[in-house]
């Protein structure tokens, strides 16, 4: 919302400077957006005379002229603008001007060899964005050495609110002033608006052509004619104002609209009555039917729309946008103004599926006053017949303005119990009443009546906002929220959100670099990763490839590897903890941990090294993080289980499932799928791994923080190593396994410490080494124990794996 | 010059000439082992009358003794000098380095930093911390929070909006963590204090917005708290997360559907040189939202606004990360580029706390 300060005094009479009434604005609620003022901008512009304009020496298109600024000192600037002439009057900047249009500060220049001393300017040099073909031609009385912008009457300072949408009053700057007098900083100019005496009953009649449900839509409608206008351009004071907030002039009918749009918050709409065929009619559109808007666009309608027709059809779309077809031009001579009520919501719904937006419609969206509407057609009227003569017609007056004066019972202990702030009665009841509130009774409780302008003011606690907003919330002195409990705090997070903590800090020592992706990823990967589902695709995607909600946090990852790599960081290791979703439910959404690692980006570090050069990463590095995480996790890891295989995304011979038995999977590791690496236009190696952190068992909950006691032996432990020689396939989990149960009491440890196929083992063979420690709790072990346990091992792992002892 | 004085100048030259251990040892063998020469003349005490023995005895024994000496000193020289040769032997290139250990090269996210950052204020105040989803029904992220249908503030918020199921429905993404506030409230019983942290998501692209981004905002609900209490919360916030002594904060009343009053805040700063710096200076730079939960809010909750009340407000979470740490444009904290993550992240063993401090 933009006003200029000028007006703004038209409705408030104020002392107070531009600096206070922009600092109280801000401070009541009225943010200060930006100020304009173009007299402190343009101060150094002149109004100049060309004393004489000669040719450029070595220059054909150029002229030095002899320019009077206004001291007495003509002084010599080289001008390239072709309607550059002696005698003209034109607009003169000196050496050290910023010049707004060219974003540059002038200089002493020579051009061409000739010294020039400042600049004559155009329209868009001075950022007044109007065409530049040539230099500002101004009238013979212009006078000489007076600033432009006080000469064009440029120097009424603009300001712009940033306007919240629940204060449609402040559409208007009458209803600014009086938000800036409730402050006591001027007092509110209320001018009698005596109602129009019109003659004669107006020639066209209004029908409301709406279903008794739709009555809504258009409740009240005032329409008047005006005999024997003369429409030239609107007087230079009005076309000053509007030019100053943005609008173009157009006519004098038109702008008297626009500018009481912006004066009073009452947009209206002016018919020329040679163009309207028969009575008008508010109805809804018709389906397949078309309006020529004002902005020359032309509009398909739907039913959902309301438009005001005639016998012609559709002329004027109603609340946002007149029809073109009817609209008023220089030939008008008689008009019909118009001043109705829309519905607030349908205008927002209508407005934004024709893409139309107009200050009409800004209004009509947030709530027009309904008290206004006959008065804002007088004033109209009477604007009109000042600015254009004419005699005016009685009003059509159809329906009635809806009611929306509230009466709040209101205890003035409200304010305190909300805001914390002691003020007393008198001032807060000043306030309501300086806003157009009534206030009636003595009591602890008031009754409050709303004025007509305040749709937004429903209860006590809007009460409450007027009150402190205008008392100012620098008054109210902050105080300490009290303890809940006087007792050391507890702790506030849950499990999820302490292993979502855990797992980031965890991953992070690992090397790993924590990435934040979008949520959203292409249909196509989501699909590869096991998603891309209706249920879970965007309906209006910011980009064609930010468009599916995510099944995991691989995909990100891996893009953002390769992202990486192409910008020369080839080795990286990424890793992401958050949101994953199966289904648009609640319960469809995981909290995740994956990490991804590319080329030799190994836990031990990445690239050639002196002390050898690292290998590139393989899926026992991605099961390594992933295992490190469940430890840090606390997981107890007795019943987890890694099993061959997993998803469709990754290697599948290269890859393994975590699960904590085969209904319990927690997640997946191993390297990504060649189809997945060419699908997604990933190169080099990558391996993988995630972990569903909601779907890991919870640690068990004990009743006391002790550890169990820590049993050490006295006996000295023994270590046994054996070479078994199986088919390939076996995995050597299973040898562990196998040799773990064949002594249950004495084996306190089994470890694989080679792997090996090549000579001296059979084809389709390998060798697993393990060295297995064997600790006794009562006695030491002689010999012949020691020999029964091995053979029973060499045996059990026979039996379970056909293995044979290695030769 | 006796015999025994000829002996013990022949030994102690052998010992002296010994150049290592082991012809060391076969100069004591001669000398001192079963045969030596020094144990073949104690051999002949044995033999002699006393008044010999007494005159030959100390000479012989002293012989031994001097013999003994010489090689004792004589092994430890010759050790000293193997293990001086051996250690100009071992010698490495100290100035080689080594890998880089994998806490030093993880990073921590400015966001998880940063959330974690604010939960340990809020925590030491007494708020838990309460997460919902991100995909939600209309009534959550709307409705229950006073924004009518059609009302124009929805369109404040650019809404993604998923397909409309069966029944014409359609879910969204939450444009803010107020529908936990709405969740927390339903699920439980006032007194209420909790923080909700979370990824929300508008429909705007550019310089300062994301499609996506992070927001934490706070709910009190019990029978007294009021904007005295509120702008107290805030205040204690800025200066501890921003780490100075006092902030200026400026309340300017506003609007937003779910609170009444509402209100903006800012936050007094200087930017000097491109660096903004709290707690000096003249500017004012809006951080946050906030108001009085919105009695329509409190009723669609089941709570009734004249015997429970409360405060609400939230903060851009990316937004303050990059006011306190300085990255100047927002779209980088989504792109995971290794490079601005190394720079701007954070150690893994950098845990904030108000222990020892957000920030080392």
């Amino acid at each position: 919302m933009k006003f200029t300060l000028s007006w703004l005094k038209d409705h408030l009479d104020a002392e107070a400077s531009l600096d206070t009434i922009a600092e109280t604005l801000t401070r009541i609620g009225l943010e200060v957006e930006g100020i304009e003022d173009k007299a402190v901008s343009l101060k150094p512009f002149v109004v100049a005379h060309v004393i004489s304009a000669e040719p450029h020496p070595n220059a054909d298109r150029l002229r030095v002229c002899a320019v009077e600024t206004g001291d007495g000192r003509p002084v010599q600037v080289v001008c390239g603008a072709p309607n550059a002439r002696a005698g003209m009057k034109t607009v003169f900047a000196p050496p050290g001007t910023y010049v707004p249009g060219l974003d540059k500060t002038l200089s002493v220049g020579t051009i061409r060899g000739v010294e020039s001393l400042g600049m004559l300017c155009s329209g868009a040099e001075l950022g007044l964005g109007e065409a530049a073909d040539g230099i500002l031609d101004l009238p013979q009385e212009a006078p000489t050495g007076e600033p432009y912008a006080l000469y064009a009457k440029l120097d009424d300072p603009v300001i712009e609110i940033n306007l919240t949408p629940n204060r449609p009053d402040c559409t208007a700057i009458h209803g600014i002033a009086r938000d800036l007098a409730a402050t006591g900083l001027g007092s509110l100019k209320r001018p009698p608006h005596p109602p129009v005496r019109g003659e004669g009953a107006c020639p066209v009649s209004v029908t409301l052509d709406l279903d008794p449900l739709d009555r809504g839509l258009c409740p009240y409608f005032t329409l008047r004619l005006v005999r024997g206008v003369r429409n030239g351009p609107s007087p230079d004071w009005m076309q000053a104002r509007l030019r100053a907030i943005g609008l173009r002039p157009i006519n004098a009918l038109v702008d008297i609209t626009n500018y009481l749009t912006f004066d009073r918050g009452r947009p209206l709409h002016v018919f020329d009555a040679a163009k309207v065929r028969g009575g008008l009619v508010v109805r809804r559109a018709r389906e397949g039917e078309e309006l020529k808007g004002l902005d020359g666009r032309t509009y398909a309608l739907t039913g959902d729309t309301v438009v005001i027709a005639d016998d012609n059809g559709a002329e004027s779309i109603g609340g946002i946008m007149g029809g073109e077809a009817s609209g008023c031009d220089a030939g008008t001579v008689d008009v019909l103004i118009e001043s109705a009520l829309w519905d607030p919501v349908n205008i927002a719904q209508s407005g934004r599926r024709l893409g139309i937006i107009t200050d009409a419609r800004y209004r009509f969206e947030r709530g027009v006053d309904p008290a206004f509407t006959l008065p804002g057609l007088d004033l109209a009227t009477r604007l009109v017949m000042d600015i254009c003569g004419g005699s005016p017609s009685e009003a059509v007056i159809v329906g009635e303005p809806p009611v929306i004066e509230r009466v709040i019972d209101f205890p003035w202990t409200e304010t305190r119990r909300l805001a914390g702030i002691e003020l007393s009665r008198a001032e807060m009841k000043v306030t309501l009443e300086a806003l157009g509130f009534h206030v009636a009774g003595t009591g602890d409780r008031v009754k409050v009546l709303t004025p007509s302008w305040r749709p937004d003011v429903e209860g006590k606690a809007d009460l409450v906002e007027e009150i402190i907003r205008i008392a100012g919330l620098d008054r109210i002195e902050p105080k300490p929220l009290p303890r809940l409990e006087a007792a050391v705090g507890k702790p506030v997070l849950t499990v999820m959100q302490k292993r979502t903590r855990l797992a980031k800090r965890a991953l992070a020592s690992r090397g790993l670099v924590e990435a934040v992706t979008w949520s959203f990823i292409p249909h196509d990967d989501a699909v590869l990763f096991g998603g891309g589902g209706a249920d879970l695709a965007l309906a209006n995607p910011i980009a064609a490839d930010l468009s599916d909600m995510r099944p995991s946090l691989v995909p990100g990852l891996l893009k953002a590897a390769q992202r990486n790599a192409d910008r020369g960081s080839a080795d990286v290791a990424l890793f992401e903890v958050g949101q994953c979703f199966a289904t648009d439910q609640p319960e469809g959404q995981t909290i995740r941990a994956a990490a991804i690692r590319r080329g030799s980006a190994t836990h031990a570090g990445a690239g050639r090294h002196w002390d050898g050069t690292a290998d590139n990463v393989d899926a026992f590095d991605a099961k390594a993080d992933a295992l490190a995480l469940l430890a840090a996790l606390g997981v107890p890891t007795g019943g987890l289980q890694v099993v061959a295989g997993g998803p469709d995304w990754l290697h599948p011979g290269r890859s393994g499932t975590l699960q904590f038995g085969p209904k319990n999977p927690v997640g997946f590791f191993g390297e990504v799928h060649p189809r997945v690496l060419k699908a997604l236009d990933l190169k080099g190696r990558l391996v993988a791994f995630e972990i569903t952190l909601d779907a890991v068992p919870l640690p068990k909950h004990r009743p006391t923080k002790v550890k169990p006691p820590l049993v050490l032996s006295d006996f000295q432990a023994i270590s046994r190593d054996f070479a078994f020689v199986v088919g390939r396939d076996v995995a050597a989990g299973d040898v562990v396994k196998a040799a773990q149960a064949a002594e249950r009491k004495l084996i306190a440890g089994i470890e694989v410490f080679d792997i090996y196929e090549g000579v001296g083992i059979p084809e389709g063979s390998k060798s697993v080494a393990i060295a297995v420690r064997l600790q006794p709790t009562d006695r030491t072990l002689t010999d012949a124990e020691i020999e029964a346990v091995t053979g029973r091992i060499v045996a059990e792992v026979g039996r379970k794996t056909g293995a044979t002892l290695r030769a | 010059m006796t015999d025994l004085d000829t002996l013990e100048g022949d030994l102690l030259r052998q010992v002296a000439d010994a150049s290592d251990e082991a012809a060391l040892d076969a100069v004591r063998v001669a000398a001192l082992g079963k045969k030596g020469s020094v144990s073949e003349l104690l051999k002949t005490l044995g033999a002699m009358t006393p008044d010999e023995r007494k005159a030959r005895g100390p000479l012989i024994n002293g012989l031994r003794d001097r013999v003994q000496g010489a090689i004792g000193t004589r092994r430890d020289a010759l050790a000293e000098a193997a293990l001086g040769a051996r250690l100009a032997a071992e010698r490495i290139d100290v100035t080689l380095p080594v890998r880089e250990a994998p806490e030093t090269r993880g990073r921590i996210h400015p966001i998880s930093q940063v959330m974690d950052e604010i939960t340990a204020i809020f925590a030491d105040m007494g708020f838990s911390v309460a997460e919902g989803p991100d995909i939600e029904t209309d009534d959550y992220n709307f409705t229950a929070l006073n924004f009518p249908p059609g009302h124009p503030a929805r369109e404040m918020h650019d809404t993604f909006f998923l397909a409309p199921d069966r029944n014409g429905r359609r879910k969204v993404l939450r444009t803010h963590t107020s529908p936990v506030q709405i969740r927390t409230m339903r699920a439980g019983a006032p007194p209420i204090r909790v923080i909700c942290p979370g990824r929300t998501y508008r429909h705007d692209s550019d310089q300062t917005h994301t499609p996506m981004f992070h927001q934490v905002e706070g709910l009190v609900i019990d029978k007294a708290a009021n904007i005295a209490n509120l702008k107290w919360v805030l205040e204690e916030f800025c200066r501890t997360f921003f780490e100075v002594d006092a902030v200026k904060m400026r309340f300017r009343p506003s609007f937003f559907p779910f609170t009444e009053p509402s209100a903006e805040v800012d936050i007094q700063c200087s930017r000097k040189g491109g660096e903004i710096r709290f707690g000096e200076g003249t500017d004012w730079l809006e951080i946050l939202g906030c108001g009085m939960v919105h009695p329509n809010v409190l009723r669609n909750c089941g709570l009734d606004p004249d015997s429970v009340q409360g405060f609400a407000f939230g903060v851009g979470i990316d937004r303050i990360a990059m006011l306190k740490y300085g990255m100047p444009d927002l779209r980088p904290f989504f792109e995971a580029d290794v490079r601005w993550l190394d720079h701007y992240g954070f150690r893994p063993l950098d845990i904030p706390s108000l222990v020892a401090g957000l920030t080392g």
